[in-house]
């Protein structure tokens, strides 16, 4: 397991500068996302504009982005969950779409119809969640599925999250043991944040380590330091290789600490604050920004760069939002089938 | 003085089930330390050192481990976190809670809550009312308050119960709604005048009621006296007052907040319409949500449910026929 209280250089060859290549794709992907969610989290606050929660990955963008990185929007399948801000961004997902949904704007991809994190575009093969926690890994195993049936999976990938405490549902089970047992071409992130809510981990599992599961679906296990975005990105890109190349499923557990409550609305007081100092709490975005600058992967003025670019890019999505219609009910059709002719009490 | 909340009368009623038998347990997703996502179970986990558990997201086991405890002798009440998560323990309730008196002659007294209903922003999944599914099955008791005192006498109610009951507490219902006291509590299966009328009856349950009484009240500003009938319970359900109802004013608008195919607000049109049809002086009217997932955005939430102003407006209606 890499740490990156000690960077071990990589030496230079063509995989260094592919693994460089993805670092600083990771890297503002976080920037981007950080400061998107800051916005979300200032508007939460200041009320009125957003109604609902707002949901954060703060603390799991390196996990998110380095998962999200791997994948290609229009060709990979992409199921993502409460913490993946920065992984819809680097599979592609323009910011603005982010704030459509927060904003309910009639112009977003779920047209006021459903908020925040329940968002996607499945025609691209990017997976809009339900709540139901567990409940995504199934569809995106289903789409592999086709893909296969069809002669069309060719190198695809499908990729979703989960966290601790999703674990321990259900459909968590029974859709990685299918995905398993169809070998499909599966990545499943496990973000351990040693949270559900308020429930700490020791209320959710009983084995040591959530990777050990992996033997027992007879997946590829990986396990990693979600705090450091080199070793994430690294394992990463063996999960996906792998999954790629007809191993099957692979799971990838990162450890991390959710820094936040659940919500903004929750203090998250429930945390000790011990806690916050050790390890896994951490802040990603600081260890990665580190970590470029002493790779010389990047200067003290690319990452001043970066985020002002994140910035004016935040601002300017919300700003164009900020003008674009809110859903009127006499205009909304009503219609949650999409043969229009079988929707009772309305004319074909 | 109203100082009791709907939802301290919930958590009240569960301190005192607690304290007055010790085979009253709560499992539940956060509510030991934290207290639930709504602090319904506030201070209960250090009231009651182990007695109230955090359970892993794992609704079908969390229900059927109720069901197995509730075999042995305990009366446990389980919290799902959001009414809408009930469905992944669906099988369990219907198929082994449910039948479990019916095939094997023990009883199954269990509570199971869900905090039910909408609220604005919270979108199709944590927003849903779940008693028209689960009313459907035999072996279930389905109860939807609306008001402090009864969300306080039919929660103790249910957990006395030797059978399992489907509490469906209403979100909308747990800041807004106060009272001075706990007054006093009425049998389980009774349904309540909440405002006697002679023109109409709106027949009710949850949140809607009030929706319903604040329309009755409109109405009256134009010469109307409107009969506000609370279910209380809508499994079972007192066709009894429901008909006599009916039999004062000769018209009938039933209203739910849930979807609009089938369900309670079907049932009561229903045995209106075969029991009472002499009695009705126009067609049995029902008000529901629209057939759509609930939507996040308020102006189409607040379009989709019934508000005062549909009740009003089909009132109107009902009372021109
Ligand atoms: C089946 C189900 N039950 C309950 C919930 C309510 N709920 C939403 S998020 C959450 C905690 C999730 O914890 P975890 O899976 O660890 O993800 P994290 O929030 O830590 O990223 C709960 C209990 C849900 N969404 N789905
Ligand atoms: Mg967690």
């Amino acid at each position: 397991m890499t740490s990156a209280d000690k960077i071990v250089t990589p030496a230079f060859d063509e995989s260094t500068e592919e693994l460089r290549h993805d670092f600083l794709k990771a890297l503002r992907c976080m920037i981007l996302s950080r400061t998107l969610e800051e916005k979300l989290s200032s508007l939460y606050r200041a009320g009125g504009r957003i109604v609902g929660g707002v949901y954060l990955g703060r603390g799991q963008e390196a996990f998110s982005a380095a998962a999200g990185i791997q994948l290609r929007w229009g060709k990979d399948i992409f199921g993502p969950l409460i913490r993946d801000q920065a992984g819809r961004i680097a599979y592609g997902e323009p910011v603005i779409d982010t704030m459509r949904t927060y904003l309910g704007v009639v112009t977003g991809p779920m047209r006021g119809r459903d908020g925040n994190i329940h968002r996607g575009q499945p025609k691209q093969g990017y997976m809009a969640m339900i709540s139901h926690l567990g409940s995504l890994l199934s569809v995106v195993a289903g789409a592999l599925f086709a893909r296969r049936l069809h002669g069309t999976l060719g190198d695809t990938a499908g990729a979703t999250s989960i966290g601790d405490g999703g674990t321990s549902t259900g459909a968590f089970h029974e859709g990685l043991n299918l995905a398993a047992v169809e070998k499909l071409p599966l990545v499943v992130s496990v973000a351990n944040n040693q949270y559900a809510y308020s429930t700490p981990t020791h209320r959710q599992y009983a084995c040591e380590d959530l990777v050990q599961r992996a033997v027992g679906y007879g997946v590829g296990g990986h396990s990693v330091d979600g705090t450091d975005l080199l070793a994430c990105v690294r394992i990463f890109r063996t999960a996906f290789q792998q999954a790629r190349a007809g191993a099957g499923p692979q799971m990838v557990v990162g450890r991390l600490l959710r820094l936040g409550g659940h919500g903004e609305h929750d203090d998250a007081s429930y945390v000790p604050n011990l806690q916050k100092h050790t390890h896994e709490g951490r802040d990603c975005l600081l260890v990665a920004q580190n970590q470029a600058l002493e790779l010389a992967w990047a200067t003290p003025q690319d990452l001043e760069k970066w985020h002002k670019e994140a910035r004016t890019e935040v601002d300017q999505a919300l700003a164009l939002v900020t003008k674009e219609p809110v859903p009127d009910p006499y205009r909304e059709n009503w219609r949650a089938l999409s043969t229009s002719g079988l929707v009772e009490g309305q004319e074909p | 003085m109203s100082t009791i909340t709907y939802l301290e009368a919930i958590r009240e009623a569960q301190y005192e089930a607690l304290r007055d038998n010790p085979d009253v347990f709560l499992y539940g997703q956060d509510i030991a330390t934290f207290g639930g996502a709504f602090k319904a179970t506030k201070n209960l986990g250090r009231e009651f050192p182990g007695r109230v558990f955090d359970s892993p997201i794992s609704e079908d086991a969390m229900i059927g481990m109720a069901i197995g405890a509730a075999v042995e002798g305990a009366r446990p009440i389980v919290e799902m976190q959001f009414a809408d998560f009930s469905s992944v323990g669906f099988n369990q309730i219907v198929n082994q809670a449910a039948t479990l008196y019916w095939r094997t002659n023990t009883p199954c007294p269990i509570t199971i809550r869900l905090p039910s209903g909408g609220t604005a922003g919270s979108g199709p999944f944590h927003s849903q009312s779940m008693e028209s599914i689960y009313a459907h099955y035999p072996g279930l008791v389905i109860l939807t308050p609306a008001t402090v005192e009864d969300a306080y006498w039919m929660l103790l109610d249910s957990v006395k119960l030797d059978d399992p009951v489907i509490f469906c507490e209403h979100k909308f219902l747990y800041y807004h709604l106060k009272a001075d006291g706990f007054g006093q509590g009425m049998p389980i299966g009774k349904a309540r005048i909440a405002r006697p009328g002679r023109d109409a009856t709106v027949v009710t349950y949850s949140a809607m009621l009030h929706e319903s009484l604040k329309a009755a009240e409109e109405l009256r500003l134009d010469g109307y006296e409107v009969e506000v009938v609370d279910l209380r319970s809508v499994k079972p359900m007192d066709t009894d007052t429901i008909l006599a109802s009916v039999a004062r004013t000769g018209r009938l608008l039933v209203v739910g907040e849930s979807f609009p195919w089938g369900g309670a607000t079907s049932e009561v049109v229903a045995r209106v319409a075969s029991e009472a049809f002499h009695l009705l002086d126009a067609p049995p009217m029902r008000l529901n949500s629209k057939d759509t997932p609930i939507p996040y955005h308020p102006n189409l939430w607040k379009a989709h449910r019934p508000t005062t102003a549909s009740i009003s407006a089909e009132l109107r209606k009902l009372l021109r026929y």
